[in-house]
């Protein structure tokens, strides 16, 4: 079937079956590859954006359920101030190892940060702990958003 | 050597928009460029007409920071900034690009990128400076002493000149053979804490391509259905179910029988397919033991005689040493197969090019390997092959295997299409955790005599493994006499000076396919030796750091290292002193001839679940070419190894794996660890391993804190043998 995808502030046309993960439309599809493809069951994170603003796991939401919404990717995070942020404090502590877990990292801090921007240590573990890293950048995750939190203050 | 001193000339003479001044080594490791170069050479450094300088980088890039590591060797050693120099991946060319520590295999594994390349890029660095310098000083009308190169400028100290307008003049000079290295005291980026990655722009933003990420066009997704058991034979399938579903192409037996190929427009289209294909199985010479069975075998072994014999003190020799011994301590271990788990599930893509060869395009760690299978499996030349080196999304040892696995499975799925679109092979998460190439299980016995001071009087230790060299191309380097060294290293060549140690090891076939796991024999040595370790120092009551150094005297600078390291994570991590409701536990390991010792400290809530709240770390690894890499792999180490023997473990009923993805092969999560704090040994000593080596010691650290106030943990994974973690 014939769908429109709001992505990343574009109208697509997509043909997608029902029941096909958003995951896959990105990046099959529309050939976004930034979200990442890392176990399909919703238990890593890797394929985090946001819906509306909130992150969600892009290969357990279902095209069929995304039309009236709007789709953000990694690509385009920079663009609001939270994203800005993020990615700054992202790159300052070289938070990345293989790279492969961070798109999906950084959407689920920008969503943490959004909604709380000044978070303790336990809630930026409890808010991130659907995002495995299995280079486990754990504690430079934790620096980054604390730091991204302060940049957003200042 | 005559030379065109008048840039104008050049202008006419070459084309100059051509003119790239490329640094390499000819096969017999003897620098190559400029004039010398040869008709092809495929260079570790390249400066274009306009200047601009690129490292190429022959190890790949899984996130343990080659490419900035390399990078920064050829900018020391040029005299550029880390922001004006570029990377890229080299192609495949063994004769060029070998791991000089693996002989003529090119390829990144063993915690060996740094330590093999470090003389090697620094070199092609300086030469490329000289090389620069004197074409300046020839054109300035100057002596080449009174030249330097800083920051991307030929200089004399007053005028000053960018590369860009050498380098025409500079491709004409053969490379110097032994152009003068920097001195330690002059480096401004080897061991500079502030440079950062060079991978890290496009890791933040989406654009970092993976092999997962490519899409070429026309290309076909590859899924292959694998057999649940190893060894078992397709002998047929049924595709009714799939063909209504959008996207499918077909599906074929793969020409070895190990699974069928499934053929679609795009991923999700051949998952499903997947799913909806029956297929009928010969399991007749199929795997049927089951993990358990494994396990009674390999602790059998360990309470016989071993096969094999590695030391001069033998079994009966250590024993008599125990008579009359106070305390005879006596641990049997388990450890239980594990599955790697890099975060990119493992992926490849082939497609045709020009005159009839082929491009792999792979996240690829071993070039050597593909390269021949792949020249071998479709009936082309070595030359007609190319390899294309993406980033890979971690590797752990996944993505190197002696029979280069997935490539070939792509190979094959390949060969049976007419070759007109490019297929890509992917592979789920599920593939990945049911799909082989398990760190081995292993088991070991030790029993350890003190006498009434408390000091050692003997040591016998046992092991049984699965061979993982054994029966593959690498037997020959990494087995002898039987002994697979990666079966037994970290209690042999231990920098602890035990007396009447005896060591044996047997062999258990593997039920499955076994490969090197990040750190190899060491996850399960350093394991063993620093647990017993602990224990000896509690059975003789004295101070656990104390005990060990007293094994660590003496003059050699293997024990001075360790022992170093040793006292150095003591005295960071506050040892000793550990707050209120905290418990510490130490561990140290030499690998990849890099020292680590670490502090765990943990808490206990009132259910008595166990949280790791801090680790601290110190590490030699001889010069520190990037801190900050050093620090993350310590982190990322420290965090895989203790992510693992905490909740993971593979394994089989009759032959067929139980876990199949995150939900049961469970990752460390962020909340499962609290600060890491690293210290780096200064040292000029040759650069080491740093991949690998923060991982041994983490999980005896942590056993040794659980043991302070709960049991001694010989059985892996800690959840299934009676530790609960928060
Ligand atoms: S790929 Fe969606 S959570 Fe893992
Ligand atoms: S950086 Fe490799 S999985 Fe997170």
């Amino acid at each position: 079937m014939t769908l429109n995808l709001k992505l990343n502030g574009q109208t697509h046309q997509v043909e997608a079956e029902p029941g096909t993960p958003l995951l896959w439309v990105i990046r099959d599809e529309l050939k976004l590859t930034g979200t990442k493809f890392g176990c399909g069951v919703a238990s890593c994170g890797a394929c985090t954006v946001h819906l509306d603003g909130e992150p969600v796991r892009s290969c357990q939401t279902f095209i069929e359920d995304v039309e009236d919404a709007e789709v953000t990717t990694i690509e385009v995070v920079d663009q609001n101030s939270v994203g800005a942020a993020v990615q700054a404090a992202w790159a300052e502590l070289d938070v990345v190892q293989c790279g492969y877990c961070q798109s999906g990292q950084i959407m689920s801090a920008i969503g943490l940060l959004t909604e709380n921007s000044k978070p303790t240590l336990e809630e930026i573990d409890d808010y991130m702990s659907g995002n495995a890293c299995r280079c486990a950048t754990y504690q430079r995750i934790r620096a980054a958003i604390v730091l991204a939190s302060e940049k957003l203050e200042a | 050597m005559t030379l065109n001193t008048s840039r104008r000339g050049f202008l006419k003479g070459a084309a100059a928009a051509s003119a790239v001044l490329l640094v390499g080594a000819r096969p017999d490791g003897a620098l190559a460029g400029g004039a010398s170069q040869g008709a092809k050479l495929n260079p570790f450094v390249k400066i274009n007409a306009d200047g601009m300088v690129t490292a190429i980088v022959k190890h790949f890039e899984k996130g343990q920071g080659p490419a900035t590591g390399l990078t920064t060797l050829i900018a020391e050693e040029l005299g550029v900034s880390m922001e004006d120099i570029a990377y890229e991946f080299a192609p495949s060319d063994p004769g060029t690009y070998n791991n000089l520590l693996f002989g003529p295999v090119q390829g990144t594994g063993g915690s060996t990128a740094l330590a093999n390349s470090y003389m090697q890029y620094r070199q092609a660095g300086a030469a490329a400076r000289e090389m620069l310098i004197q074409a300046a000083a020839k054109e300035w009308g100057v002596k080449a002493s009174t030249l330097d190169i800083v920051d991307g400028q030929v200089t004399d100290g007053t005028n000053q000149a960018p590369l860009a307008q050498f380098v025409a003049a500079a491709s004409q000079l053969s490379a110097p053979e032994n152009p003068r290295l920097k001195e330690p005291s002059e480096f401004r980026l080897i061991g500079n804490a502030k440079v950062q990655r060079k991978d890290t722009p496009p890791k933040i933003n989406g654009t970092a391509k993976y092999a997962m990420d490519l899409h070429l066009d026309n290309q076909m997704v590859a899924v292959i259905l694998r057999s649940p058991r190893k060894g078992a034979l397709v002998t047929g399938f049924n595709d009714a179910d799939a063909t209504g579903i959008k996207g499918y192409i077909r599906s074929a037996v793969l020409p070895n029988k190990a699974g069928v190929a499934v053929y679609a427009e795009h991923t999700w289209a051949a998952f499903q397919a997947r799913e909806a294909l029956s297929v009928e199985w010969d399991n007749s010479n199929a795997e049927m033991r089951s993990s358990d069975q494994i396990r009674e075998q390999l602790i059998a072994a360990v309470n016989a005689d071993p096969t094999y014999e590695l030391t001069e003190t033998s079994a009966a020799k250590a024993q008599l040493s125990m008579d009359g011994a106070a305390t005879v301590l006596e641990e049997t271990f388990y450890f239980p197969l594990l599955a790697h788990a890099p975060m990119e599930p493992l992926t490849c893509t082939i497609e045709a090019a020009a005159e009839g060869g082929v491009i792999l395009h792979d996240g690829c760690q071993f070039p050597t390997v593909p390269h021949g299978a792949l020249s071998q499996i479709l009936g082309l030349p070595m030359d007609k092959v190319q390899i294309n080196t993406m980033f890979a999304g971690g590797s752990f040892g996944r993505r190197a295997t002696p029979v280069a696995d997935y490539q070939v499975e792509a190979a094959l799925a390949f060969a049976l299409t007419d070759r007109s679109r490019p297929v890509k092979l992917v592979w789920s998460r599920e593939d990945d955790i049911t799909g082989g190439f398990y760190r081995p299980a292993v088991a070991h016995r030790v029993r350890v005599g003190l006498n009434a001071d408390g000091d050692i009087m003997g040591w016998d230790h046992r092991i049984a493994a699965q061979s993982i060299m054994k029966g593959t191309p690498f037997e020959a380097m990494a087995v002898h006499n039987g002994v697979d060294h990666s079966s037994v290293e970290g209690v042999t060549q231990s920098p602890y000076v035990i007396p009447q140690q005896h060591i044996g090891l047997t062999d258990v076939a593997p039920a499955t396919t076994v490969l090197w796991w990040r750190s190899v024999g060491h996850t399960h040595t350093a394991y063993v030796m620093e647990s017993m370790m602990d224990a000896a120092a509690k059975a003789a009551g004295r101070d656990p750091v104390e005990f060990r150094l007293s094994y660590l005297t003496g003059d050699g600078a293997d024990q001075k290292r360790m022992a170093d390291v040793l006292k150095l994570a003591a005295e960071k991590g506050n040892w000793g002193a550990a707050p209120e409701g905290r418990d510490q536990g130490i561990a140290v390991h030499k690998s990849f001839n890099s020292y680590v010792a670490e502090v765990v400290e943990i808490s206990r809530d009132e259910d008595d679940y166990v949280k790791v709240e801090k680790v601290t770390c110190a590490v030699d690894c001889g010069v520190a070419v990037n801190p900050d890499v050093i620090k993350a792999q310590m982190e990322g180490g420290i965090g895989y190894g203790i992510g693992h023997v905490m909740r993971d473990e593979i394994t089989l009923t009759e032959g067929v794996v139980d876990q199949s993805n995150f939900p049961d092969y469970e990752p460390m999560r962020i909340g499962d660890i609290g600060a890491i704090d690293v210290h780096i040994v200064a040292s000029n000593e040759a650069p080491t391993g740093v991949g690998e080596p923060g991982t041994p010691p983490s999980a005896p650290a942590l056993a040794n804190a659980i043991a302070v106030s709960g049991p001694r943990v010989t059985a892996l994974p800690m959840i299934n043998n009676g530790v609960d973690f928060v």
